[in-house]
């Protein structure tokens, strides 16, 4: 299951979405994210579907690899949509013993799984089509005006390009160490809560040194490769906009324009 | 008795765009007793084929034996099987965790269900059994030198008493001198107990100086499996799949077009030293 | 003086208790000289704890000495100013390949250290294509490092460092964590970055069969240098090596053994042919 997050890694691919500006895909990550937050009706669902579908096609990244994000949260999701089904109020379909299921509550978990779905893979698409150092280069800019106050944009967005780059090293070696917990018969699966958290110890507590290893390596292999902070560095892919990006800046205007007219008007 | 395995095959994300055929079709009889080598280049299967024999990995499909007991019934215990058949993985230093080297030994005993003084026992033995001492029990695994902490992340499966312990790549990142301290310690430990060892490893040397057989994978198959004589004999076929004969090897069969009498197959610098001088003695 | 001098150099780690009180000085590097010509290709050999690594670090100026001094390119590393210089005239490469790349894309990675240079974004690429291409990477460019496998990655992060145009590269044992494939793929790079773009090679390692082309061979022991000198001069030493917790070849181990049991063959044989060779004379007879 460790294997199957796709959150926060890149996918290779040559698409107009790979080559739209991070700042583009962050504004319109954070309005799809939102608008989908406050959908209701059918009119709204439809045009976020309609959104998301055309920016997946454009994205060139199989749906199928998409998908395989929503594995991870398969759980939650499950979770989120019995608690709605079970516990909204509202006339009656099914009683089940204590349990009795609502046309409101069967609504709302519909509503409920689809927006969860939605913003998985909304916010997922970002990711896949934008490299981490990308991606935290269009945010260290975005948020470039809060270093008049010095809040530590630089620092910020490289902790957050290299905690991006180790996710998938650190899952891999989680996976590695659980199995050779269970070569020595350790059992993280039966006992109750405490004794299975206690189970974790063996697992954690290797993690977390060989987290600590990698991170020194790493703050040493960027000494030694000139790293000095922020100031006086230049940048191999500078951001500057093109025109595509003035296009999808404005589309995300017309989708907002067409949403809240929805809204209103609806 | 011992292992055996009849038509696995793995698959690895068998159902989207990562499918990936690990292992196909592989036969294989371990005898108990035997000391076995399993050599092929990176991505080979290796690690793959060995994840099934203590079942951390099931097979897609085929069989798995162990003492004639199908591992994939639904009445039998992977426990059982987990204590018979210790895996050391590669830098299996990385999983210590415990605050001393003693308790972290005991870890694999306790989960069998063993009481502390059983477990505490068998982890002084396998400790022993490892060239550890006792003023080494109560240090922090963390302050140990690598061979050392390497040594006592085996002691941790040796305490399970398994009568087959496989080691994937025992030597990697090792220096020369901590290298044969644990390959002489684990072919002390089949000389002395007679466990069945197998040793996963990328040096044909090492591999020819212990082993009595040879299983060579590639592409998830069984390549070649006889004994190293055999295997290295067929330098050029090993050649093919990325992989090669000793260097001491070569160089017989370099001095062989000079003197004929010299044997072809030697593997090891002993036994050619001996063919040499014995060659050389003759032509004077 | 050459590319890198060292003269008397000395590093000691101290461990202090709770009180603060020295508990323990461990001197890493005590008392080491050295003189690396530019081009030269250099082999430094030693066990785990012998204090090769520390030297290393310290000719990148990770590591400022606590006694003697280090010169790179004339430059004093224990001087603040000169930090930066240094480590862009002496590279470093270091053992694990997965904990030195820094960003998700090969191309990005080896951009890192140009960026922190402060080199303009046209010469950046130029900088990035000229290294990947030195190490045959460049089809790699657009990969993740992820997928790649451990001798590609140590080849990005040599890459890396080309990028930076150093004069000099410390490989500190790049090859300890890769399979055979690997460590020949490494080495060969190395080789010939060291013959085609003339860059000093300062090569860490236990693994013997890699030093048998250095020009010349250090053996550290004890964070002293024991044994200096050709490979041949080195490798003819077999009974010290082996106490100094090392190995030769096969081949030299064979032509030692028969040497000690009163064959005449030359001492410090390297190669498969040397050892035919001096062999063959004996059939003639």
């Amino acid at each position: 299951m460790i294997r199957d997050i796709t959150i926060g890694q890149y996918y290779p691919a040559n698409s107009v979405i790979h080559r739209l500006d991070p700042r583009v895909k962050l504004l319109g990550t954070i309005v799809f994210v939102v608008t989908v937050f406050f959908v209701n009706d059918l009119m709204g669902l439809a045009l976020a579907t309609v959104a998301l579908a055309a920016v997946i096609g454009l994205s060139k990244v199989p749906l199928k690899y998409m998908l395989k994000g929503l594995k991870a949260i398969f759980i939650l999701m499950i979770f989120t949509v019995l608690l709605n089904i079970f516990l909204t109020p509202g006339t009656e379909l099914v009683h089940l013993g204590f349990l009795k299921i609502t046309k409101e509550g069967l609504v709302l978990a519909g509503k409920t799984a689809i927006r969860l779905i939605y913003l998985i893979v909304g916010s997922t698409i970002m990711t896949l089509t934008t490299t981490p150092n990308h991606l935290t280069d269009g945010l260290e800019k975005a948020l470039g005006p809060l270093k008049k106050i010095h809040f530590p944009v630089h620092e910020l967005a490289m902790t957050m390009s290299i905690a991006l780059r180790f996710i998938p090293i650190l899952m891999e070696e989680t996976d590695k160490i659980m199995k050779a917990q269970q070569a020595r018969c350790a059992d993280f699966e039966s006992g109750n809560l405490i004794q299975r958290m206690k189970s974790l110890i063996p697992i954690l507590v290797p993690l977390f040194i060989s987290a600590i290893r990698r991170a020194n390596d790493l703050a040493m292999a960027m000494e030694a490769r000139c790293y000095h902070g922020g100031v006086g560095r230049t940048k191999m892919k500078p951001l500057v906009y093109a025109l595509r990006d003035y296009l999808a800046y404005l589309l995300i205007l017309v989708y907002i324009l067409i949403w809240t007219g929805v809204k209103v008007w609806l | 008795m011992g292992i055996r395995l009849e038509h696995v095959n793995y698959i690895y994300s068998p159902d989207n765009a990562f499918r990936k055929q690990a292992l196909r079709d592989v036969n294989l009889e371990i005898q108990d007793g035997e000391f076995i080598g399993l050599i092929g280049h990176t991505g080979s299967g290796k690690s793959t084929l060995i994840q099934h024999l203590n079942g951390l990995l099931r097979a897609t499909s085929g069989q798995i034996y162990y003492n004639e007991q199908n591992i994939y019934d639904d009445k039998y215990r992977m426990i059982d099987l987990r204590s018979q058949v210790g895996l050391v993985f590669q830098y299996p230093e990385h999983q210590l965790f415990e605050m001393t080297v003693l308790k972290d030994v005991c870890y694999g005993p306790k989960n069998l269900g063993l009481d502390d003084d059983a477990a505490v026992e068998r982890a002084k033995e396998a400790l022993a059994m490892v060239g550890m001492t006792e003023k080494d029990y109560s240090k922090s695994p963390f302050e140990l030198s690598g061979g050392q902490k390497r040594r006592v992340a085996i002691a941790g499966v040796l305490a399970m008493h398994p009568q087959v312990i496989v080691l994937d790549e025992p030597t990697a990142g090792l220096d020369p001198k901590g290298r044969n301290d644990i390959l002489n310690q684990i072919s002390a430990l089949h000389r002395q107990t007679g466990i069945t060892i197998i040793l996963v490893s990328h040096s044909m040397e090492d591999v020819a100086k212990y082993v009595d057989r040879i299983i060579v994978m590639n592409r998830g198959e069984v390549f070649m499996d006889d004994t190293p004589k055999e295997i290295f004999r067929q330098s050029e076929a090993l050649e093919r799949v990325g992989l090669a004969a000793p260097q001491v090897t070569y160089v017989m069969r370099q001095l062989h077009k000079i003197f004929p009498e010299l044997p072809e197959d030697v593997t090891t610098v002993e036994e050619a030293k001996e063919a040499l001088l014995h060659c050389l003695e003759a032509d004077k | 003086m050459g590319i890198i001098k060292a003269a008397k150099l000395f590093y000691d780690y101290v461990s202090k208790d709770e009180h603060d009180e020295i508990e323990e000085v461990i001197h890493a590097v005590s008392g080491v000289d050295l003189d690396v010509e530019a081009g030269q290709f250099i082999a430094i050999l030693g066990h785990n704890g012998s204090g090769k690594s520390t030297l290393a670090k310290q000719m990148n100026a990770l590591l400022v000495p606590t006694g003697g001094t280090l010169w790179v390119k004339e430059m004093d590393t224990s001087q603040p100013e000169n930090v930066w210089n240094v480590r862009q005239t002496a590279g470093m490469v270091f053992q694990n390949p997965d904990n030195q790349i820094i960003a998700s894309l090969v191309e990005e990675d080896v951009g890192f250290g140009p960026e922190n240079l402060g080199v303009p974004t046209e010469d950046i690429w130029k900088r990035v294509n000229q290294g990947l291409k030195s190490v045959g990477m460049l089809e790699y460019s657009h990969h993740s490092p992820n997928r790649l496998s451990g001798g590609q990655k140590q080849r990005v992060a040599i890459a890396g460092v080309m990028a930076m145009e150093p004069e000099c590269i410390v490989l500190d044992e790049p090859t300890a964590m890769l399979d055979p494939n690997g460590r020949k793929e490494v080495i060969e790079t190395v080789r010939q970055l060291n013959q085609e773009k003339k860059v000093t090679v300062i090569l860490i390692t236990h693994y013997m069969d890699e030093v048998v082309h250095a020009d010349k061979v250090y053996v550290m022991d004890d964070g002293k240098i024991v044994l200096s000198g050709t490979p041949r001069q080195v490798f003819s030493q077999v009974e010290y090596l082996k106490q100094l917790r090392l190995d030769v070849p096969q081949v030299t181990e064979l032509a030692y053994e028969l040497r000690q049991s009163g064959v005449d063959v030359p001492e410090g044989i390297l190669t498969i042919e040397e050892l035919v060779e001096s062999l063959e004379r004996f059939k003639s007879r």
